[in-house]
């Protein structure tokens, strides 16, 4: 039974425990429900990546309606790699989530901070893995609705601005995906991906389905903080709870990547960025986005803030791949996507661990912690490495195959993009370092200051590992990868 | 002309679009920004009703003798779009209740000084 409802289940089960949770007496109680639920959505979405993972395609249809009509979720490599990150993530950020919450949100709110968790878990994951693109908007509202409220529960006051912010922006960006999808809807008079995939070649001429396309991808745009429409993540980042900030850095941005993928490959087909100059457009945000948001990234002096606007400059990566519309090109976006999950999952929760110690993410109040706190200091290191992109980490596969996917076009400005992103990346990251371990306190000094608890530490140190795993074996990412990149282009080369 | 009167709904549309999406990039109160988010919502549910409109077509409701109704399927969709636009309005307004809280104002500039004056 399993095997047939597992594409459903991946869905169905964060969704049927986020109201159970709310009801449950205390936050440890709902704490360990989340737990078990994320875990084995997990294990679920491992088993599916072994089911795609050689290029099979599995077709669910939702109550038995046969496609087009029903609602059909359907899952290739791409989406079960998706899907994958976004589950490992949350399965690793609840154990991390017991102690930070216990301490920054109140007792009373713990099971609804559970319980919106859960609601945001399941919208990410029914993101990836429907087929359907009018469910992609009604997802993407559940995950975004309980997204500005987790990120309202942040400490400071701040928080609440940040949510705002985010909520009109946000909905702005759904709403825009919303008028797209009913243009292609009044074009082709369907909403499955694949159906809409075999009507659109005919009509890629007409002006309504080019409006469509670019009503589609200013939405997701907003979604994913493609510069210069990143204004409401750094404030989103800086202020939510850190679990939050964990979980959102690492899955969010991700999923509308996808999304993204989703859209110019699947639905409108690999033409679509050549006949349009969206691969031109694409190149020059990112260009710009990778190094103005380093460079400000550079300028920070909150940790928080500083890793956030180096993840705008990461999605730019990310995005390049997609702007040279190559297979190699397409391959670097998943295996990044994939990567920078793991390492700013891994940087944010060190952080996260040092704000549950001393209750400042500010840069000036870390100096000489890394004394006190080797291990969370340890995982700042090899989670920075990676973020630069130093052989044998993830982050390092990322680069390569940009930096291949730039050669093959001869595209010489973004390979020297890429490296003076890398560059930039090395003076930020060694700026929370050397506050950290050559810095000495000159106000206070936090002599009192003990190493982190071990439920935070071991979470950290699974996604550390990971990025060096990553980093030496890259069977899962790139062999998954360059599978669903066959499926998303096909005929290219 | 004809191109112009013919197709009056969707002008329609375009021009309470731009309203309220004016609105909300414009006003610096945060209440009156969810109202203009509002009304920009209301623009594309109006655009899925206007899709959804076929030609002579009769209400979808199963009658005799009737052949040619409209589309209710955008109808449909857009009931799901008019309950995410409820959701979304009523959080924002839970929002700005929090900030007035918080800042003890809903004006974007002051709160803006607020924070930056610390």
């Amino acid at each position: 039974m399993i095997d047939t409802h597992l594409s459903l289940l991946i869905v169905v089960l964060p969704l049927l425990a986020a109201p159970l949770v709310a009801i449950l007496p205390s936050g440890r109680f709902a704490w360990g429900v989340s737990s078990v639920v994320a875990a084995a959505t997990f294990v679920l979405a491992w088993m599916q990546l072994v089911n795609v993972s050689t290029g099979n395609i599995i077709s669910y249809e939702l109550g038995g309606w046969a496609p087009p009509w029903g609602i059909e979720y359907r899952i290739d490599a791409a989406n079960a790699l998706v899907a994958l990150i976004v589950a490992g993530i949350a399965a690793i950020t609840l154990p991390y989530a017991l102690r930070s919450v216990e301490q920054e949100i109140p007792t009373r709110q713990q099971p609804l901070f559970y319980s919106a968790f859960m609601l945001c878990l399941t919208g990410l994951l029914g993101i990836t893995q429907t087929g359907d693109i009018f469910n992609v908007f009604v997802f993407l509202e559940i995950s975004s609705l309980s997204t500005y409220a987790l990120i309202s529960l942040g400490r400071k006051r701040q928080a609440l601005t940040a949510a705002y912010q985010y909520l009109i922006m946000g909905t702005i960006g759904a709403t825009f995906f919303l008028i797209g999808v009913g243009l292609l809807y009044a074009m082709t008079g369907t909403l499955n991906m694949n159906d809409l995939s075999q009507r659109i070649p005919d009509l890629v001429e007409h002006r309504t389905i080019q409006t469509a396309f670019a009503f589609i991808m200013v939405g997701f745009a907003l979604k994913l903080a493609l510069f210069p429409l990143h204004l409401w993540l750094p404030n989103a980042y800086t202020y939510a709870p850190s679990v939050i900030t964990v979980f959102l850095a690492s899955t969010a941005t991700k999923v509308a990547v996808y999304v993204m993928l989703r859209v110019i490959f699947t639905v409108f087909g690999f033409s679509v960025i050549e006949d349009t100059p969206t691969d031109e457009l694409f190149l020059l945000l990112c260009v710009a986005g990778i190094l103005i948001m380093s460079f400000y990234a550079i300028n920070q002096r909150d940790s928080k803030r500083l890793l956030a606007y180096s993840s705008v400059a990461q999605i730019g990566y990310m995005m390049l791949g997609i702007g040279f519309g190559s297979m190699l090109g397409v391959t670097a976006t998943l295996v990044h996507l994939f990567n920078h999950a793991l390492m700013k999952g891994a940087l944010f929760m060190a952080i996260g661990a040092i704000v549950y110690r001393i209750g400042s993410s500010r840069i000036d109040d870390f100096a000489g912690l890394g004394k006190q706190m080797p291990w969370t200091f340890a995982a700042i290191i090899i989670g920075g490495l990676s973020l630069i992109g130093v052989p044998g980490t993830a982050g390092f596969i990322s680069k390569w195959y940009l930096v291949l996917a730039a050669m093959e076009q001869q595209n010489w400005l973004i390979v020297a993009v890429i490296l003076i992103g890398s560059l930039m990346a090395i003076v930020y990251v060694w700026k929370i370092i050397e506050a950290l371990y050559f810095n000495t306190a000159t106000e206070q000094p936090h002599t009192a200051v003990k190493e982190a608890p071990l439920m935070l530490l071991i979470p950290t140190w699974v996604l550390v590992l990971a990025n060096i795993y990553f980093g030496l074996n890259t069977e899962l990412t790139v062999g998954t990868a360059e599978t669903a990149v066959k499926l998303l282009l096909p005929g290219a080369n | 002309m004809d191109f112009i009167i013919g197709h009056y709904n969707y002008w329609l549309v375009i021009i309470i679009m731009m309203a309220g999406f004016y609105t909300v990039i414009s006003q610096g109160n945060l209440v009156k920004k969810i109202a203009g988010l509002n009304i920009f919502q209301v623009s594309v549910f109006m655009l899925y009703i206007s899709i959804g409109n076929v030609k002579d077509g009769a209400a979808p409701i199963i009658e005799q003798g009737v052949e040619l109704y409209s589309n209710p399927l955008p109808h449909v969709l857009i009931l799901t779009a008019i309950v995410v636009g409820v959701a979304t309005t009523a959080l924002g307004l839970a929002l700005v209740v929090r900030i007035k809280e918080a800042y003890g104002s809903i004006e974007e500039d002051d709160i803006h000084n607020q924070d930056h004056s610390l």
